[in-house]
């Protein structure tokens, strides 16, 4: 015989749980319209993955679990979905929620399922993810997702799993119902559960001693299995998790903790057998058992009842007067939560409806003062002090609530129920944890709102800080800048600008070549800022700006004048590029005119090859400028057919060493007339010199001005390029005849 | 179709506070029987007259506090306060003593505390002390027991017990001293010589005619509120017992120093009225059970103390008061275990731990 402890205090209510128990399990017919809340459970609403209008099968997900801490929802029959909206649910508050509403079509089609032979094949992943999917949520109190108890942290290891069938609640006999009826299948998810958490030494089904049918069909099923029957006293509340722990085990769950944390699970016998027929036959939750209850109805008994069926059609069902009834409870008398609203539906964890009469359920006297007797206190089975509590709740010492603490109080009723003077004491309990969690979280709110706004602060202070910090650095090296310059004044006089410039021109290359290639550099530099400033002058479009522009347009035109002339000075100073031309061209003469010929025409077919290549390469692409390379392409062609022609030519001749080609000529007066500038350039006096770049000045405008004209009627593009030439030509030449 | 909205729960014991007064009331008719079988009438025409003013006071007062008076009434607190006191006083004590103990204890006691539940001291007992204190004279002369009663002499007729009650006659030599004040002013003697000399003890078995059989009636009375489960045992046995090991300690072998017996204690005085129907009002007292044992045990050594070494001769009235006192101190410091929690909080701390 195992031992039983007992648990502090408790009350022993009438039971009444004879009326249900009169007629056998039953079935009702399906509502006109199933209602299933997306909450069914503690955590996370469930998101729909169905639309309006879509038909649904038994069994289908209609809504698929949000995060861990949620779990999916299943079609109850096959139908259509003809609503996603906020309906009333039932829950203390009265409030409405998002709900799927289902029309069913009467046809009950499954869909289809996944079952599984034998679940002793599936891993531990496995067989969790099909608890998941299939929706299982604990079916005796608060719907906590099954998936997650089944997942307890690493270092938790449960060596004791047990099953709750206490159901202490009076009138309440769904669970003792079920034990009645599906006893093998209870063993079954109580032998499943415990392999999922790894085996417990022990597996316990706990139930009280008033339900000796359950009792004995659970132990004829536990037979030959680890599954242990426990049978325990008749007292309320001995069915909360932490009271059944306490009487089976001994142990206590420690304030804040969960019971994984002394390596007990709980799961209600509901749930277990939900899990076997998830596991075995694939069957997602979609109906449960509920007791249906009250002297306000002519039928008393169990149903398996659809999900989303309204409480409305069940009451229908059995009988119900609403003139007789004193109100609607959803759960037992003690813990469960009236509703103004029939029309909410049964969900996962809807254990019983009752319709009770006046007679059986009339109105609680108004509350007299409290005596301070005592037997809350004696009733308490979490060793509380309710009358305490009660006056620290009525003076709002929340600080001595929690001290005492309240939060420790499972809301089991049971002080209520002895108390004499009919103080509704957990009413007190329930809107003290609203206001201290209320209140903490206001809290949190102010203290974060306050850290926020000390962090700006900083934030501004330290900003200021830094700026006064840099005006600060930027003042004291002005000072020591202003300093420095004083003192250096006296000891460092300004260089002579003229020993300077001497020196600078003693260090001045001396060779030619070096100066000629700076001088390159410089006009190339020069050049390329002209170019610049050129095109920024034409996309300017403030005055100021192109007036100051073109200042420095001309500064740098001036620039390049200068260094065009130094280039002059130093090509006429110097006869070695002058010799090196000369040298070329005699290199030229030397060559035999056929030599030369054939040179040209490989140049020629050199280039022929190229332009075919573009010619190819424009055709293949496409591009608009495929015309023009061919036209290039026809005239190499007839280049070459030229140059071979002259070649040949060539080749047909004798040579002859005074036999003279034109170009030959051509090339020799080019030499004379190179030689003979040079020469007269050497002996030319300067007014000489002046006047020939004058004459040359002179023809260059006028090829500019040609070429201008010549721009402007074919509306080129270079016309202000040419322009800007010209009026240089010009100014170079105004500049020349100035200087005459 | 919109139903009531209850918070649950939704049963109720049929327990109320009208019931326990009401069990309180039926109690005490042991102890009224006894007192009226050795005493006479005198006990009974206290009850009505104190009945009767506390019901008047308690109407009165809840009218000017403006409060349903009918339902308040119902209660029958204020009859149990009228009860106690009634049984406390001495019988044929004048009307008016009655009345004035009634009035402090239901007006100034009770009321003026903020009323029923939210007195810090026992009703009952402020208007016994009040009395004690302003009318020493009245409230010493106890009536003589059927037994010691000298030959030729009969206990009290009605009549001649109401013309004492109302003054208009006096009823000379049907009081002497009870066995406390025997007690106390027999020094020199030997407990064994008191037992023998003393009329109060030769008469009685063990602790002075009439008082033992009026104890042991309480004592069944409150036997039975335990059976009810009205109150736990805590308090009663706790004062008992520390009342009771005092004694042995100091019962000197019954020499004439000997402060009485643990029985004589038990039994005389208003050891068993103050243990089973004072030390239990719930209100007064301290709230759990380990704070009751302390609290009754508190009342069980100052009982002691103070009929040994003090200046009056009965002490449960004061008694009570001084640990009515000591009550929200010693809750402090009882506050029991939570479940889930490894030591009692200390209700006393400030910041939640």
């Amino acid at each position: 015989m195992r031992q039983i402890w007992d648990i502090h205090g408790g009350v022993h209510p009438p039971e009444n749980k004879h009326q249900s128990l009169q007629s056998p399990l039953g079935t009702i017919a399906l509502a006109a319209e199933l209602v299933l809340p997306l909450n069914q459970h503690i955590g996370n609403p469930a998101i729909p993955v169905v639309r309006i209008g879509q038909r649904v099968l038994k069994g289908e997900l209609i809504a698929d679990a949000q995060g861990i801490f949620s779990a999916c929802i299943h079609a109850p029959t096959s139908g259509e979905i003809i609503a996603i909206e906020d309906r009333p649910i039932a829950h203390p508050s009265g409030l409405s929620a998002p709900c799927i509403v289902l029309r069913p079509d009467g046809e009950n089609r499954w869909t289809d399922l996944h079952p599984c032979d034998d679940p002793t094949l599936l891993d531990h992943a496995a067989l969790v993810e099909k608890i998941r999917r299939a929706g299982l949520a604990g079916m005796g109190g608060a719907g906590f997702p099954t998936a997650v108890k089944l997942n307890p942290r690493s270092t938790d290891v449960v060596e004791t799993l047990i099953l709750n069938g206490t159901e202490c609640e009076p009138y309440i006999t769904a669970d003792d119902m079920l034990m009645r009826v599906y006893a093998d299948e209870i063993i079954q998810g109580a032998l499943l559960l415990a392999r999922i958490v790894g085996s417990p030494k022990e597996i316990l089904v706990g139930i009280e001693d008033n339900k000796p049918e359950a009792i004995a069909a659970m132990q004829t099923a536990a037979q030959g299995t680890a599954v242990e029957v426990v049978v325990f006293p008749t007292k309320y509340p001995s069915g909360g998790e932490k009271q059944l722990i306490q009487i089976l085990t001994g142990k206590e769950v420690p304030s804040g903790k969960i019971p994984a944390q002394i390596g007990v699970l709980v799961q209600n016998v509901g749930t277990a057998y939900a899990a076997w027929r998830a596991v075995r036959y694939g069957e997602p939750l979609i109906e449960r058992v509920t007791t249906v209850v009250g002297e306000a109805l002519t039928v008393q008994r169990n149903i398996r009842v659809p999900l989303g069926t309204p409480v409305a059609h069940v009451l229908e069902q059995h009988g119900f007067s609403a003139a007789k009834c004193a109100r609607i409870i959803i759960g037992g008398p003690m813990m469960g939560y009236s509703i103004e609203e029939p029309q909410v539906p049964v969900v996962k964890t809807t254990n019983c409806i009752m319709a009770p009469s006046h007679d059986e359920m009339p109105p609680a006297p108004p509350a007299q003062a409290c005596i301070r007797c005592g037997l809350c206190a004696e009733v308490c089975p979490a060793t509380l002090l309710p009358q305490q509590l009660y006056w620290y709740a009525q003076a709002e010492d929340f600080q001595r609530l929690e001290n005492h603490n309240l939060f420790d109080c499972i809301e089991c009723g049971a002080c209520s129920f002895v108390c004499p003077s009919a103080i509704p004491l957990v009413q007190y309990y329930r809107a003290a944890k609203n206001s201290i969690r209320r209140l903490d979280a206001e809290k949190q709110k102010a203290d974060r709102a306050r850290e926020r706004f000390e962090q700006r602060k900083e934030r501004i202070a330290r900003a200021e800080a830094e700026k006064e910090a840099k005006r600060l650095a930027r003042k004291k090296a002005a000072d020591e800048m202003k300093s420095r310059l004083d003192e250096q004044k006296p000891a460092a006089p300004l260089p002579d600008p003229v020993a300077a410039a001497q020196e600078k021109a003693q260090t001045v290359p001396d060779d030619a070549d070096g100066q000629s290639k700076k001088l390159g550099r410089q006009l190339e530099s020069v050049q390329s800022r002209l170019q610049h400033l050129q095109q920024q002058i034409a996309e300017c479009e403030d005055a100021a700006r192109r007036d100051a522009l073109t200042a420095q347009l001309r500064q740098a035109e001036l620039k390049l004048e200068d260094v065009r002339k130094k280039q002059d000075d130093l090509e006429r100073g110097v006869s070695l590029p002058l010799d090196q031309r000369l040298q070329n061209v005699a290199q030229k003469i030397q060559a035999s005119p056929l030599e030369a010929q054939r040179n040209a025409v490989a140049t020629i077919e050199k280039r022929l090859a190229v332009a075919v290549e573009k010619m190819e390469d424009a055709a293949r692409e496409q591009k608009p400028t495929l015309a023009a390379f061919t036209q290039g392409v026809e005239k190499l062609r007839l280049k070459l057919a030229e140059a071979q022609a002259e070649l040949a030519e060539l080749e047909r001749q004798p040579i002859s060493s005074d036999s003279v080609n034109p170009e030959e000529n051509a090339a020799a007066a080019a030499i004379a007339r190179a030689q003979a500038k040079a020469a007269a350039a050497a002996n030319m006096s300067a007014e000489e010199k002046h006047a020939e770049q004058l004459q040359s000045l002179r023809g260059r405008v006028d090829k500019a001005r040609a070429k201008l004209a010549e721009a402007e009627a074919s509306g080129s593009e270079h016309i202000a390029a040419l322009r800007t030439g010209l009026e240089k030509l010009q100014a170079k030449l105004a500049e020349l005849e100035q200087g005459k | 179709m919109a139903f009531i909205r209850v918070t649950s729960p939704h049963a109720h014991s049929a327990n109320s506070t009208a019931g326990v007064m009401r069990q309180v009331l039926l109690a005490t008719l042991p102890g009224l029987a006894a007192l009226t079988v050795y005493f006479g009438p005198g006990t009974l025409l206290n009850l009505l007259l104190a009945c009767t003013a506390a019901v008047a006071f308690e109407a009165a007062v809840l009218k000017l506090r403006q409060r349903p008076v009918m339902f308040y009434l119902r209660d029958y607190s204020a009859l149990v306060t009228a009860v106690l006191l009634g049984l406390a006083l001495p019988p044929y004590c004048p009307w008016w003593v009655v009345v004035v103990g009634i009035f402090f204890a239901i007006v100034v006691a009770k009321h003026l505390y903020g009323g029923l539940g939210y007195n810090p001291f026992n009703p009952a007992m402020v208007g016994y002390v009040v009395l004690l204190i302003s009318f020493p004279l009245e409230m010493s002369q106890w009536a003589t027991p059927k037994g010691a009663l000298v030959d030729g002499q009969s206990l009290p007729a009605l009549g001649e017990a109401l013309s004492k009650v109302f003054g208009v006659a006096d009823l000379d030599g049907y009081s002497s001293a009870t066995p406390l004040d025997t007690l106390r002013q027999s020094s020199g003697q030997t407990l064994e010589d008191l037992y023998r000399g003393a009329a109060i003890f030769a008469s009685g078995r063990w602790a002075g005619n009439g008082w033992e059989w009026v104890n042991i009636a309480f004592l069944l009375g409150g036997a039975y509120l335990l059976y009810k489960r009205i109150f736990t045992w805590h308090a009663p046995v706790a004062m008992l017992a520390s009342l009771g090991v005092l004694a042995i300690v100091f019962y000197d072998s019954g020499s004439s120093n000997s402060a009485g017996s643990p029985l004589f204690h038990w039994l005389s005085g208003a050891t068993m009225l103050g243990a089973f129907f004072i030390v239990t009002d719930p209100v007064t007292s301290a709230v759990s059970n380990k704070g009751r044992l302390i609290y009754g045990a508190g009342v069980g050594v100052l009982v002691f103390v103070i009929r040994t070494w003090g200046n009056y001769p009965d002490a449960v009235a004061f008694a009570v008061l001084l640990m009515n006192f000591a009550a929200p101190f010693i809750d402090y410091y009882t506050v029991p275990r939570t479940y889930g929690h490894n030591k009692a909080p200390r209700a006393t701390a400030k910041k939640v731990e």
